[in-house]
């Protein structure tokens, strides 16, 4: 019997199963790759703390509720920065390779929005080598990994979590785990967007999917955060900590058009309407000297050569926003738990509401960090209740999917879904992007409903049940369009322009603060 | 361009497509040509370590490297293939396991930047096993502990934080510091710079240091010769 399972391998699945494991509870990680494999490994610029003196929790809080447009918690933003420190002194204890300063503290250096250098780093591989010191400690307690096992649904009864549904992947069976306890760590939905984000092929939402499937509540899933300095070609990320550090952005004439150090939004926007007016933006480095950037950014000068065919420290960086962090998803109080009894959720398919609007750069690994550790220990006291586990037969439950799985292999394939799949990324980039209004979304949300009525056509060339990856991209797609069509129609539920969602028709911020709140059925605003 | 894929039989295909990576390639492949294709891959950046193969029987990440006409690209030797491209990486990062690569508790410490430079390199892993499918070790004995476990051991031993060091090199003696032939085929595979030969090096004076001998020399007559003269 499994005491908690985790769904997600990435940061706040690692770091919730080391809060909640003890030498006397079984806690299983579920990966849909390998442990070390997630979307945690491309995050570059750090993790926010107030640790220096010039410096406080009150400021790294301000920052943080501000950027959040209004729709930020209190309670988790108090949580956040109040925990920071703690969470960087946990990560110092069990080995992170942070860079340093000449006093031999950990290095902080500035990203945008911040009142000060507040966000720790190492080099700019912050989320790598969080990740891997992270899954180090896991071995060393004895955190059970199952590995290439991809989540389908929940199993639930009477709105408490019993376990998941799980295929595996290399099999193509159908495995029903049951659980006391269920943590959905399962990342962000940004890969939507296909060829115009900044995310590993992984990030297609389906923990929140899956979520809103078993009836829980999910929120504000319209703010889908752009970042504003990526490779034009492949979509890969210049750091914030470039511009930090003093990077220039220039349009097509070399002139600088903007603030550099605004929050994300602003740059992203200010880019994307220069890139209509002007043809094109750079990122300008050069000036940093070719010893800083080798440095402190030695990952995206190996990439810009790589993609764009040039070196940073000599040649303009051509750039464009890309899609790059959810904000919204599964709705949780500050304990992360949701709508369902026993089902919490952590990291970026949750919203803590820290972030609101817009998140600060520096604030998403922190998080992982602070609430992965806030529901390891309610975990710890959740499963000491009363369950139905015993007793619960989950022969009907696997019968479903299985039925759902057969039909994927019997549907022959008239259209195919990879075709959809990058005409899905462009049209959302394009109409439910960085600059929204009612038209362009209402040719988002009919292309959507065409591909939700068209999905049954929609079927596999591999055959195989052997490592099908064919059938693993195509439930993903799946669940990118459940999580696309609940996105537009937010999008067009709010009326109004806020942090990252922003209507060129509605420009102005309501002065009432509201969620979207989105259940199986109905949306609505709160 | 032309490319030849080895599945269950060699599969020789056409893309379109000039100046891409192999992963656009493979990407390009399985999304208008074959379906069936089957690889993995993650971040397109060099640090998630899904996309491992090799090229020419030469190891790579295909994220990283740019496509030729006439390029064989097949999966990586020593793991046990699942379906095409796609190994089972899981008995290699059992090793990390094996050889408990991880901090033992220690207290917050002043580092000095040069003391984080020790390690630098070897925290840059990304378990991506191209060290592991190159090994000539690793081939012939599977509880050989390898290239990147004893990369970590080293990058933890090296951490003033960690306050086991001995429990760490007395546990890397067997199947480990001293099964190492140094040929550096390692060393030339990895794709973010880390000679874990040369770790496996540093390993073994730490563990001279720790009062172990070098099992060859232990056995000194039957053990190897170096070619001094023999009376």
């Amino acid at each position: 019997m499994i005491d908690i399972l985790i769904i997600g391998s990435g940061g706040a699945g690692l770091r919730t199963a080391l809060s909640a494991k003890t030498k006397d509870n079984k806690v299983v990680v579920l990966s849909k790759s390998y442990p070390t494999r997630s979307q945690t490994s491309m995050a570059q610029g750090g993790i926010n703390a107030a640790l220096s003196n010039k410096d406080s929790i009150q400021n790294h809080y301000d920052d943080t509720y501000k950027s959040a447009k209004g729709l930020g918690d209190k309670k988790s933003i108090d949580l956040l920065s109040k925990n920071a420190p703690a969470a960087l002194e946990y990560l110092d204890s069990i080995g992170m390779p942070f860079s340093r300063n000449k006093e031999g503290k950990i290095a902080q250096r500035q990203l945008g929005g911040a009142s000060y250098n507040r966000a720790c780093y190492a080099q700019d591989y912050t989320g790598l080598k969080l990740l891997h010191t992270l899954y180090d400690q896991a071995l060393k307690e004895d955190i059970e990994f199952i590995n290439e096992h991809y989540l389908l649904n929940l199993i639930h009864k009477d709105n408490v979590v019993l376990g998941a549904l799980v295929l595996d992947i290399r099999t193509s069976k159908i495995k029903a785990l049951k659980a006391k306890a269920v943590v959905l760590a399962t990342g962000g939905y940004a890969k939507i967007y296909h060829a115009h984000t900044s995310n590993s092929e992984g990030s297609t939402g389906d923990g929140i999917a899956v979520a809103l499937r078993s009836g829980v509540e999910i929120s504000d899933i319209e703010f889908l955060q752009f970042h504003p300095t990526a490779l034009k070609k492949s979509g890969l990320l210049i750091s914030e900590s470039a511009r930090g550090a003093g990077g220039y952005l220039l349009n097509a004439k070399k002139q600088r058009f903007t603030n550099e150090l605004a929050s994300r939004d602003l740059v992203s926007r200010a880019i994307y309407e220069e890139i209509e007016k002007t043809g094109e933006v750079f990122l300008d480095i050069r000036h940093l000297g070719e010893e800083f950037i080798q440095k402190e950014l030695p990952q995206e000068r190996k990439l810009a050569k790589l993609h764009e065919g040039i070196d940073p420290a000599f040649e303009l960086i051509p750039i464009k926003p890309v899609a790059h962090y959810s904000m919204g998803g599964i709705a949780v109080n500050s304990k992360g738990e949701t709508s369902m009894l026993g089902l919490y959720a952590v990291g970026e398919c949750a919203n803590t509401y820290v972030h609101g609007a817009n998140r600060l750069g520096g604030n998403s690994l922190l998080e992982l960090l602070v609430f992965g550790q806030i529901v390891g220990q309610e975990l710890k006291e959740y499963i000491k209740k009363e369950n139905k586990l015993e007793e619960t037969k989950t022969d009907q439950y696997i019968a479903k999917e299985q039925k759902m799985i057969d039909q994927c292999f019997s549907i022959s394939s008239k259209i195919s879904f990879y075709e959809k799949r990058d005409l899905l990324g462009s049209i959302m980039y394009e109409k439910m992007g960085i600059i929204r209004d009612e038209k362009n979304m209402f040719f988002a949300k009919s292309f959507i409903e065409e591909m939700s009525e068209k999905i049954l056509l929609m079927g596999l060339g591999d055959k195989s049940k052997q490592y099908n990856s064919n059938l693993i991209e195509l439930l993903e797609f799946r669940n990118s369009i459940d999580l696309a069509n609940i996105m537009v129609n937010s999008a067009l539920l709010r009326q109004e322009s806020r942090g990252a969602h922003y209507r060129s028709d509605k420009p102005t911020m309501a002065t009432k603060n509201q969620h979207t709140i989105i259940t199986k059925d109905k949306i609505w605003l709160k | 361009m032309k490319i030849t894929i080895k599945r269950k039989s060699n599969y020789i295909v056409d893309v379109p497509l000039e100046n891409i990576t192999l992963l656009e390639a493979l990407n390009y492949i399985k999304t208008k040509k074959d379906p069936s294709l089957t690889f993995s891959s993650g971040c397109r950046s060099s640090v998630c370590g899904s996309c491992s193969l090799m090229v020419n029987d030469k190891p790579q990440l295909a994220c990283e490297y740019k496509v030729k006409d006439g390029d064989f690209i097949s999966p990586l030797t020593n793991l046990e293939v699942i379906k095409d491209l796609v190994v089972d990486h899981q008995k290699a990062q059992n090793r990390n396991k094996q050889a408990k690569a991880w901090i033992d508790q220690s207290g917050v410490l002043l580092i000095s930047s040069d003391e984080v430079k020790l390690s630098e390199v070897q925290s840059n892993c990304i378990l991506c096993s191209l060290c592991y499918s190159v090994c000539p070790v690793y081939a012939v004995n599977d509880d050989f502990l390898g290239p990147f476990a004893l990369t970590r051991i080293l990058k933890y031993t090296l951490d003033k934080r960690d306050n086991n060091t001995k429990d760490k090199i007395d546990h890397i003696q067997n199947n480990g510091v001293w099964d190492c032939t140094l040929c550096d085929a390692c060393t030339f595979a990895c794709p973010v710079g880390i000679s874990s030969k040369q770790d496996i090096e540093i390993l073994r004076m730490q563990s001279v240091k720790q009062g172990y001998v070098d099992p060859s020399f232990a056995n000194f007559g039957g053990g190897l010769d170096f070619g001094a003269p023999q009376f």
